[in-house]
């Protein structure tokens, strides 16, 4: 009984204290939570215990010898010695062994301060020449060598194995082994070979293991050891997960030097991915905006603050006064904080007068939001990221987690490992595919299609939740209805699937205990894309597989903070907390906090910004931290329209495509050089804090929105990003109750009301939000524009593990450029031989909309007659030829189908 | 590819035959990793690494676990073998009687070490335990043939009678 054990406890004694601790817990685990240290080398808490280096060793009463104690389970009545001499004679021969085989070389390994190694002989006071001390051989090339993200040092490894295991058991990646060597063993790759080459992801946690400095950040040798290095606690900026992260900082330097992710850490567990261990160099890059700039007469000048500040303020309210709210727009940043995306929504309605404010969910999870709030009353996950793990059934459709979200990967890996099952529908061969229980590899675009034959078999086979659906639902007669038109052979034909996986797929979701849902773009970047998020709340309801633990339906956001922008209000029909703007109430709320009236006009989505540019509605932009010229469809058309604007201003830290057209240029702050918060998808509030100061005049978000916002007549100013918060919570229920205080070391999820309410882990238990869940009678619609023979591919597009998006962050990084720095697009085999292309060849893909010539990735990925492309590089822009075409609701555009054709290009003549 | 460590190693090798055995032995998964092993050793001579890595794909079985195990068991060869098999005892009698002069000698004259094959693939020299003819000591093989009282000046001439 699963319930009953976890409420079992176990008494022992340890050191003399008596310790409460769980069936299972091991002796080691047990005193770590009391806070005895008991030394140890080869264990981690996220690897299975292998009991191999042997410093764990304790004295158990009534036990003859000694035991380790991270393989010993605890026992009732258990009485415990931890530090005996007789333990600490063990313990300091142990470690003189080691030593023996150890390169002695603290005054110059990076890790010295943080080397578990080093601390334990000072301890024990190991002596290095016990056994007559270690005699080092030639150094020789290894699998590291010359990786940019990686060093190893075998010389400094105590083949502990942590980095082998944790390669294995958690990453699943299995890149290193160990490897005999005449009478040793070392870490090895297969074959040795290069890192790159193998099937590591860059993960770094090889290097998290390592309790010595033997596996290393490359770019951080010689930057400065771990003892001079100051930790600054903060969360990552690339993706959603929203990674717990340290900064190191060496202040002799201001030089961020490593990344390092702090053990247990919520939400990674100690873990980061390729882009949050390695992906930070841009914040140093050479490329920063460090001051404001005026363009006059095509060029851009340097400016001072002042200066920029009083042409950017008076030309947006020159076009304010004279052409009326809509003539000007604001588009806030998911990339930056709560506090400047609440800010933004603040002064576009303030000091703008317009509702017209947006951010890049309209790119991405608008549908999302749209549709998860029509059905349940909230548009947000409504599961936490910590009950992925106990998932018993998971059925991921249009998601790559292990590329997009890696650390959420993480957790479903950890739910595979105790034995969970896994539904995917993806038109590509992902990872999670290829471990999937069921791969149901549909066209790309017809994902309703496949939902409604899988809700129409459940129904058939009365596999459904009935009370559940009576007591918590509605709608549901009309909705059973409208299935009546489809049919699981129907599906078949039309996604081109077998009807018996649709079938068992249906019936695995429904059986699961429980079924949890995730969903990424592949399901909401479509002209159907509300629909399809509608259509998986059917689903979930249907089973009644929502409202509870581990159970519900999960969309993984995806920018950082493109929770919290959505949350904070950036979008022109929503305060913050989506309090509507239609609502009388909250528009006279809003006006007494604000001492304004709140503006009347409906506003629109950037979508609609860069249409109303191109026909002159729009005059003035107002684009704070995006790249619409890279990141929406049809780039030449984006570039038009924001061409025909009177004027552009750009706050930026980087000179972007879009900040090329731009007016003025106002240099911003990367996450590391301001405080604030961001929003993770499990809409956990974190912490984001200041490591080092903004380069040259750059400042802080916050604080040049503020400036914007007084030079545009509308005087604002706040002492620091906190206050910032409060004012923000003091009028968003769903934050009310959080502070930065509250959320100092661990972020608070929302709905959290009140000053003593803990956060909300999963979202609909007992009521939805709205009260009843609305069932939708939603129909299969084709995509917009389908293959014919003049275009007989179907392209998508998304993102791979190593890059972000429009690159302009990940690219900065030597070793995620070493990795991956240039597009191609990944096609299947039997479309290659029949177009005589090879892996590698240089192929031409073509649109309706243009063209670009990237290397062909051949093999079984993606289905036959699909491409697939990222839109990761600015040098061949993906999205100059994806398609303009908007999902009805939310104007989402539907980048994962549009007609294509591929050919073999003639080489490029090398560049000289 | 041009830095690789294992040089040519990684050249391409005839695949059929790996898929045969996979056949043979189908379904195939971790717990069969090293009969498979045996059985690729047994078809090649060796462990192709571009066998294996095709053998990781096929099974789903991480090259790096192959590879770990080709290291680990002295019976697996991950380079194609010689034609002949020099094999130096180091036994404790072997031992004492000088087998170590015997080794450096051998290695000098084939110009590999214990664990590799000459160039030429003519000799693979192993190390190996005691082989029962003590009163020979120290003793060394070929293929087959037992070669006792070794003097060091003589490899030489053993080695010379293969071709
Ligand atoms: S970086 Fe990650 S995947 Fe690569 S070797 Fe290390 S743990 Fe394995
Ligand atoms: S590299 Fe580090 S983690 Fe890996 S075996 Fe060596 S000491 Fe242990
Ligand atoms: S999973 Fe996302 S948040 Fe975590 S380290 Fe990777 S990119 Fe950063
Ligand atoms: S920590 Fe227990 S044996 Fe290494
Ligand atoms: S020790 Fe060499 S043959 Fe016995």
């Amino acid at each position: 009984m699963a319930v009953a054990s976890a409420l079992e406890t176990v008494n022992l004694v340890i050191d003399g204290r008596e310790i409460v601790a769980r069936p299972g817990d091991t002796v080691l685990g047990a005193a770590l939570s009391a806070d005895i240290d008991i030394p140890r080398l080869c264990h981690d808490p996220r690897l299975k215990p292998v009991g191999a280096c042997r410093l764990c060793v304790v004295e158990v009463e009534g036990k003859h010898g000694v035991l380790t104690s991270c393989t010993t389970e605890v026992a009732e009545g258990m009485v415990v010695e931890t530090e005996t001499d007789g333990l600490a004679a063990k313990r300091k021969t142990v470690l003189e062994l080691i030593l023996d085989g150890h390169r002695v070389t603290c005054p110059t390994c990076d890790k010295n301060g943080d080397c578990a190694l080093q601390d334990y002989s000072y301890r024990y006071q190991a002596d290095q020449f016990a056994f007559g001390g270690y005699q080092p051989g030639p150094i020789e090339p290894n699998f590291a060598t010359g990786n940019k993200a990686i060093a190893f040092d075998p010389q400094l490894c105590i083949t502990c194995g942590r980095c082998v295991r944790i390669c294995d058991e958690v990453v699943m990646a299995s890149a290193l082994t160990f490897k005999m060597r005449a009478s040793s063993v070392e870490v090895a790759t297969p074959f040795d070979m290069p890192l790159n080459e193998t099937s590591c992801v860059l993960c770094g946690l090889c290097i998290s293991t390592c309790p010595t400095g033997a596996i290393y950040d490359r770019a951080a040798l010689g930057q400065g050891q771990v003892k001079d290095l100051e930790k600054v606690r903060t969360v990552c900026p690339y993706c959603g997960v929203g990674c717990t992260m340290e900064l190191n900082v060496n202040r002799q330097t201001n030089r961020i030097v490593r990344v390092t992710a702090p053990e247990g850490s919520v939400p990674n567990d100690g873990n980061l991915c390729v882009k949050g261990q390695f992906g930070f160099q841009f914040v140093h890059s050479a490329e920063r905006l460090t001051t404001p700039l005026i363009k006059e007469n095509g060029e851009f000048q340097e400016a001072t603050w002042e200066e920029a500040l009083e042409l950017a303020g008076r030309r947006l309210s020159e076009l304010r006064d004279e052409h009326g709210p809509d003539s000007i727009a604001f588009l806030s940043s998911c990339r930056c904080t709560n506090e400047e995306n609440y800010l933004m929504q603040k002064v576009a309605r303030t000091a703008g007068a317009t509702n017209n404010v947006d951010q890049c969910a309209t790119t991405c999870h608008a549908p999302t939001v749209a549709g998860l709030a029509a059905t349940f009353g909230s548009g947000a996950m409504t599961n936490g990221i910590d009950e992925i793990k106990d998932v018993d059934t998971l059925f991921i459709i249009g998601s790559n987690p292990t590329e997009a979200h890696p650390i959420i990967g993480l957790e479903m890996k950890k739910a595979l490992t105790k034995g969970a099952k896994m539904v995917v529908c993806d038109p590509r061969k992902t990872w999670v595919a290829k471990h999937a229980d069921i791969h149901i590899q549909h066209k790309p675009g017809t994902d309703n299609m496949l939902i409604n034959a899988m809700m129409r078999h459940i129904l058939e086979q009365g596999l459904q939740d009935q009370e559940f659906v009576d007591s918590r639902c509605e709608n549901f007669d009309a909705f059973r209805g409208n299935l009546d038109g489809f049919s699981v052979e129907q599906a078949a034909e039309v996604c081109d699937v077998p009807a018996g996986l649709i079938r068992r797929a249906a019936e695995m979701y429904a059986a699961g205990d429980p079924s949890s849902i995730f969903y990424t773009l592949g399901i909401t970047e479509h002209t159907s894309g509300t629909e399809n998020v509608q259509n998986l709340a059917n689903l979930a309801m249907l089973c009644g597989q929502i409202g509870k633990r581990s159970s519900g339906v999960n969309p993984l956001r995806g920018q950082n903070n493109v929770q919290g922008g959505c949350d904070m209000g950036a979008m022109h029909g929503d305060f913050p907390g989506y309090q509507k703007v239609t609502d009388e109430a909250v528009r006279f709320k809003f006006a007494e906090a604000w001492g304004v009236d709140i503006p009347t006009n409906q506003g629109g989505r950037v979508t609609d910004f860069i249409e109303q540019a191109g026909d002159g509605i729009l005059r003035g932009f107002y684009v704070f931290g995006e790249d619409p010229v890279l990141s929406e469809p049809n780039q030449a058309k984006v570039i038009r329209s924001l061409e025909n604007l009177e004027f552009l201003v750009c706050q930026e830290i980087f000179m972007s495509e879009t900040a090329k057209l731009a007016d003025v240029i106002l240099p911003a702050s990367s996450f590391a050089e301001k405080d604030g918060t961001f929003t993770n998808t499990e809409r956990r509030v974190q912490r984001v804090r200041k490591a080092i100061d903004p380069p040259g005049q750059a400042k802080p978000d916050w604080e040049i929105i503020c400036l914007m916002s007084t030079a545009m007549g509308f005087p604002l100013s706040y002492d620091n990003a906190g206050e910032v918060f409060d004012e923000m919570a003091s009028l968003t229920p769903s934050y009310g109750g959080m502070s930065f205080d509250r959320i100092d070391q661990v972020g608070l999820q929302w709905p959290c009301p009140t000053p003593d309410h803990p956060g909300t882990g999963f979202l609909h238990e007992g009521q939805f939000t709205r009260g009843r869940g609305l069932f939708h009678e939603i129909n299969f619609r084709e995509a917009d524009e389908l293959p014919d023979d003049e275009y007989p591919f179907i392209l998508s597009t998304g993102r791979t593990l190593y890059n972000y998006n429009i690159g302009n962050m990940s690219q900065k990084s030597d070793a995620i450029r070493q990795k991956q720095s240039r597009n191609f697009v990944e096609m299947h085999t039997s479309d290659a031989e029949r177009l005589g292309v090879a892996n590698d060849d240089l192929v031409t893909v073509t649109t309706r909309r243009g063209e670009l010539t990237v290397k062909a990735v051949v093999g079984e990925r993606t289905r036959p007659g699909a491409l697939w492309m990222p839109f990761h590089f600015v040098d061949q822009p993906t999205n100059r030829i994806t398609n303009d075409a908007f999902d009805n609701i939310t104007r989402t555009a539907e980048y994962k189908v549009c007609a294509a054709k591929i050919a073999k290009s003639a080489p490029i003549p090398a560049s000289t | 590819m041009d830095a690789h460590p294992m040089g040519d190693a990684m050249a391409a090798v005839d695949l059929g035959p790996a898929h045969a055995v996979l056949e043979r032995m189908a379904p195939v998964d971790h717990g069969h990793a090293i009969p498979l092993l045996q059985n690729i050793q047994d078809t090649y001579g060796y462990l192709p690494p571009s066998v294996l890595l095709e053998l990781s794909d096929e099974t789903g079985i991480p090259a790096a676990h192959l590879f770990g195990l080709a290291t680990f068991y002295a019976q697996f060869h991950l380079e194609e073998h010689g034609r002949h098999t020099v094999r130096v005892c180091r036994g404790t009698a072997c031992h004492v009687r000088g087998r170590q002069v015997i080794q450096e000698a051998i290695d000098e004259e084939l110009g590999i070490e214990p664990g590799e094959t000459t160039e030429d693939r003519r000799f693979s020299l192993e190390t190996v335990a005691c082989v029962g003819t003590c009163f020979l000591a120290p003793v060394v093989m070929v293929d087959n043939d037992y070669f006792g009282k070794v003097d060091p000046k003589k490899v030489g001439d053993i080695v010379a009678g293969y071709e």
